[in-house]
């Protein structure tokens, strides 16, 4: 019987910790568990045999820590030993199984610590095909207290070997990993990946583990495995003791497999006593059978979102299409505004947003990637991935921490050749449109038969129809009369008759007319009626808010209406209302002021008004400028302090923002440029993030490269942009060698470019050994020396 | 034998905050510094995750060579510290990934906010460190004033001995780069001394 064969029929039995046993016989602390495959070789297989006589079906193999950042060249030997040790084990008793053991590598991954994604998947590769060569019969990934690790190590299972998957996080009492993730999206992710068992481990004792277990049953349509604890460590005359015996810890996880858990094991504490009586606890007991859940499910790093029931409200502000300020940001690389359009989409009620970044003149792949990215560090909303381009999408789905929303695949061939095998290796749902290779059928009848076409091709790949979403694809009333009720009555037949999720973006619905708010909000309250799953729309429009407020009360999803109550008591009823009041106006030496006490809302609204009667150098040489001046030569003389130094700056920056879009190009900025970075092997970002902000708003342009950037990359990027000045920031003593090494690459290849650092561990003496051409004691010193070298450069 | 603590604070000291962001003992932060960090004070407080490990082990040194346990170090100002003691309790603790998050989101988003979140989340872990301290001195007397790596002559390296002996990663989630920064950033690392050995 295969491992997959063994999980579909019986109750499964792991086996408990290995590092305690060792620990019993002899490893000293701080010794590493996985060097005694190579030198104790005989205590590591008699671990494994105690399991074995106690019944456990699958025995671990001690490779937990077993990866090249500890091992280096050493790996393959130690796991290649691990897993012969094992195999030699069960090789007396018929019908075990050997699971190549994988734990997290020790490192946070990136952006929050430093490993890369890809690094990541590489450490794991490693292990994955060392273990799998030497005859490993499943994957156990576990222990993983961050999700994002999770799928790295995943995907390296599943792409260097064909072995079954297990996959196991660590959860704390308050439901929850350490990096925030819910039962649900922890589900979502795993399965969409392709695990054949998802699970809990470490951290808990088994009833601690009731909450989390229910939840993970409630959505899983594979097994769910439970390795707990033996309970809570304590200190008795010296030794490690764990509160809970082996019959209590038995009796409680009998209670976790009646609940539906069908892996059952050991963690920290158990041993083989532990699996002897749970083995006999679990005699005789019938595996809860197997249901697939048929969820339609995605998810962040920290929830899942499922489709089907209440509408799943889609923001679509990010797709440049028709919006002018999304096209100047994308092609300028300017990340700021395209976050604040992700943060204000979730604050107006959007539960997952779009990202479309196509526009013909940029490297679509590379900033599609890069954007998923950055969202995903201001918000926890699951992503939309949305592209025609295979190569972009593959890109993002691999990056992306969590379970995605693919958006889009449709009914002709190249289509589906090019998007199916993408979303069965990542997982998540998919936008299907109902078009092919003849267009969009102008019948319901026409759409739902692409509808079928699509969903037997998805088969193919074992994508099952409730992993799509069919768009019904809404086109203007105002060229064909009936355009509405062709998509409607498609949608209907869909939901009904096909069973399967629906979504529209709506919008295109009023394309020709004025006022169009009225008409798509109108059509969304139609297709909600006809089972609508999920909408893409502008979370600004005040008339859609409205519908589907009203549409939550009306379907009896709003207990006592009192969302919509809260909603309607927060806007002015349009019956009475009347235009709003035009923006302060009494801004003649207000922007300036707003600016100097650092209040965005009203900055942005003076200099709007300024605005209708100055130039835009006018606005900005009388009233900005000087409002910054006056802020950071307070801050120089220690009456203004840090914290409203930068607010000022956001201040200037919002009033900004309404000058730049009537700048013409003439009326460029500052001459000189400058790159700046925080250097190789230092992850401290904030000193030198305020650099760069008061650099932008002094009007330099800033090539910011972020943090952990190699010497070779900041030159890379002088000489591209042909910068006058380097700034360069280190915090610790560790990582100014590589400031060293930074400065004295750009003299060398580039000796006319200016170099200026900064950082705590750093003072005037030291940058003159280390060889800068400035010491920037902090940000307002960094604008003062920029604006010498223009001052220069005018001469 | 190692031992976790969680905890869950309710404020973070103000004056420690003003300290990181330059301010001076007798400087006055500006009505709207004081509305900036009332208003991330409430957002740094809502996803603080306070957790800590830490064991106790045997010290005894001979001059500047110090064997704390768990591993020897040569150290000039951790043996002043340590002078007359012959027990320490070494201990790693955390103010939670949330704090990072919160901190790189604004660092794209609002940099006065992301300066403001930086300096509180370092003031919670600072007072965290200090209830932790209390939680030790009522179970060890262990008085002395904490140290961490990078003070005086005690080299940041000895971090990844730390991380060893503790199981830092393990149990509190916090992780060591190759240049010994932990991540989550807001985190402590210290070995504070037992006056007279174990209480």
């Amino acid at each position: 019987m295969t491992f997959i064969d063994k999980l579909k029929n019986d109750i499964v039995i792991l086996d408990g910790a290995m590092g305690t046993q060792l620990q019993a016989k002899g490893l000293k602390a701080g010794e590493l568990p996985e060097e005694w495959n190579l030198t104790r070789p005989d205590d590591v297989q008699s671990v494994h045999e105690a399991y074995l006589d106690a019944g456990s079906d699958v025995i671990y193999t001690n490779t937990f820590g077993a990866n090249s950042l500890k091992f280096g060249d050493m790996t393959e030997e130690v796991v290649r030993a691990a897993v012969k040790l094992a195999d030699r084990a069960r090789s007396r008793y018929s019908g075990r199984y050997v699971a190549l053991d994988i734990g997290p590598t020790g490192k946070l991954l990136k952006p929050l610590g430093d490993l890369d994604f890809e690094r990541a998947a590489e450490i794991f590769a490693r292990t994955v095909r060392a273990g799998a060569s030497a005859g490993a019969d499943l994957i156990a990934i576990e222990t993983m207290n961050d999700c994002y690790e999770l799928k790295a190590a995943v995907l390296a299972a599943k792409e260097n070997c064909s072995l079954p998957v297990i996959a196991t996080f660590v959860f704390g009492a308050d439901e929850k990993t350490m990096t925030g993730t819910s039962p649900e999206a922890a589900v979502a992710l795993a399965e969409g990946l392709g695990v054949s068992a998802v699970g809990i481990n470490c951290s808990l004792a088994p009833a601690q583990m009731n909450g989390v277990v229910r939840r993970m049953l409630a959505v899983a349509s594979v097994p769910v495995v439970v390795k707990p604890n033996a309970g809570l460590p304590s200190d008795v005359d010296g030794r490690t003791v764990y509160s809970l015996s082996a019959a209590d810890f038995a009796r409680d996880m009998k209670e976790l497999v009646a609940m539906g858990a069908r892996v059952a094991g050991g963690c920290c504490g158990t041993t083989p006593q532990y699996i002897s009586l749970l083995r006999r606890e679990l005699e005789g007991l019938s595996p809860v059978p197997l249901t697939d859940k048929g969820l339609t499910a995605i998810s962040s790093y920290t929830h899942a979102v499922y489709f089907g029931d209440a509408p799943v409200m889609i923001g679509e502000r990010i797709n440049p299409t028709g919006k002018k300020r999304l096209k100047q940001a994308l092609r300028e690389g300017d990340f700021a505004y395209i976050l604040g359009e992700a943060v204000n989409q979730q604050d107006r009620g959007a539960q997952v947003l779009d990202v479309n970044v196509g526009l013909p003149e940029i490297d679509e792949p590379t900033v599609l990637e890069k954007c998923v990215s950055e969202i995903q560090a201001v918000t926890n909303l699951p992503l939309q991935i949305d592209t025609s381009d295979p190569v972009a999408m593959q890109r993002a789905l691999r990056i992306y921490n969590g379970c995605p929303l693919i958006n889009s695949v449709n009914g002709k061939k190249e289509s589906m050749d090019a998007v199916f095998p993408l979303a069965a290796k990542y997982g998540g749902a998919i936008i299907c449109l109902t078009l092919d290779e003849d267009g969009i059928p102008d019948s319901a009848e026409g759409r739902v038969r692409v509808a079928e076409k699509i969903i037997a091709e998805a088969a193919k790949y074992s994508i099952g129809r409730n992993r799509l979403i069919f768009d019904t694809l809404a086109t203007a009333v105002s060229a064909d009369a009936n355009a509405a009720n062709v998509t409607l009555g498609a949608l209907r037949r869909i939901r009904t008759e096909l069973g399967c999720n629906t979504s529209l973006g709506i919008s295109n619905v009023s394309f020709g007319l004025p006022q169009r708010d009225f008409i798509t909000s109108a059509c969304f309250t139609l297709a909600l009626a006809n089972g609508l799953s999920a909408a893409i729309y502008n979370p600004y429009s005040e008339e859609m808010r409205k519908a589907y407020t009203a549409y939550m009360a009306l379907s009896g999803r709003d207990r006592g209406c009192a969302d919509y109550i809260e909603y309607a008591s927060s806007v002015t009823s349009s019956i009475t209302s009347s235009k709003p009041q035009a923006a302060v106006n009494d801004a003649q030496g207000g922007l300036k002021y707003y600016v100097v006490k650092g209040l965005k809302k009203e900055a942005a609204e003076a200099a709007a008004a300024l605005l209708e009667t100055l130039r835009p150098l006018e606005v900005v040489d009388g009233y900005i400028i000087p409002a910054l001046d006056e802020v950071g030569k307070g801050f120089e003389e220690k009456t203004i302090f840090l914290p409203q130094l930068l607010m000022s700056a956001e201040a200037a920056g919002a009033a900004f923002e309404q000058v730049r879009s009537r700048l013409s190009p003439s009326d460029n900025a500052k001459r000189v440029k400058v790159v700046i970075a925080t250097v190789k092997g230092d992850i401290h970002d904030i000193g030198k993030n305020i650099v760069a902000t008061l650099l932008r708003n002094y009007g330099f342009t800033v090539y910011d490269l972020g943090r952990d950037v190699p010497p070779e990359r900041v030159l890379e990027e002088a000489r591209r942009t042909g910068a006058e000045i380097v700034g360069l920031s280190a915090l610790m003593t560790t990582t100014v060698p590589a400031m060293k090494e930074t400065v004295e690459l750009i003299k060398r290849e580039l000796p006319s470019v200016k170099t200026a650092v900064g950082g705590a561990v750093l003072n005037e003496e030291y940058a003159a050994m280390i060889g800068a051409d400035k010491y920037c004691r902090d940000a307002m010193e960094t604008v003062r020396y920029a604006e010498e070298l223009e001052a220069a450069a005018d001469k | 034998m190692i031992k976790l603590l969680t905890g869950r604070l309710d404020s973070i000291d103000r004056r420690e905050t003003l300290h990181y962001l330059g301010l001076s003992a007798v400087d006055i932060p500006a009505e709207e510094t004081t509305a900036l960090l009332d208003s991330c004070e409430k957002e740094v407080l809502a996803v603080q995750d306070l957790r800590c490990v830490y064991d106790i082990f045997d010290f005894s040194a001979q001059g500047d060579d110090l064997d704390l346990g768990f591993v020897r170090v040569r150290s000039h100002s951790l043996a002043l510290n340590l002078a007359g003691c012959s027990n320490i309790v070494l201990f790693a603790c955390t103010a939670g990934v949330g704090v990072d998050r919160l901190a790189a989101a604004y660092s794209r988003l609002s940099p006065a906010r992301a300066a403001a979140v930086q300096a509180l989340g370092g003031a919670l872990a600072e007072g965290w460190c200090e209830e932790i301290q209390r939680h030790l001195i009522a179970q060890y007397g262990a008085n002395r004033t904490r140290f961490s790596c990078g003070y005086g002559d005690l080299p940041l390296t000895l971090q990844r001995d730390i991380f060893a002996a503790l199981s830092v990663t393990k149990y509190i989630g916090v992780t060591l780069s190759d240049n010994c920064f932990m991540t989550p950033t807001k985190s402590v690392t210290a070995i504070a001394g037992i006056k007279g050995g174990r209480a």
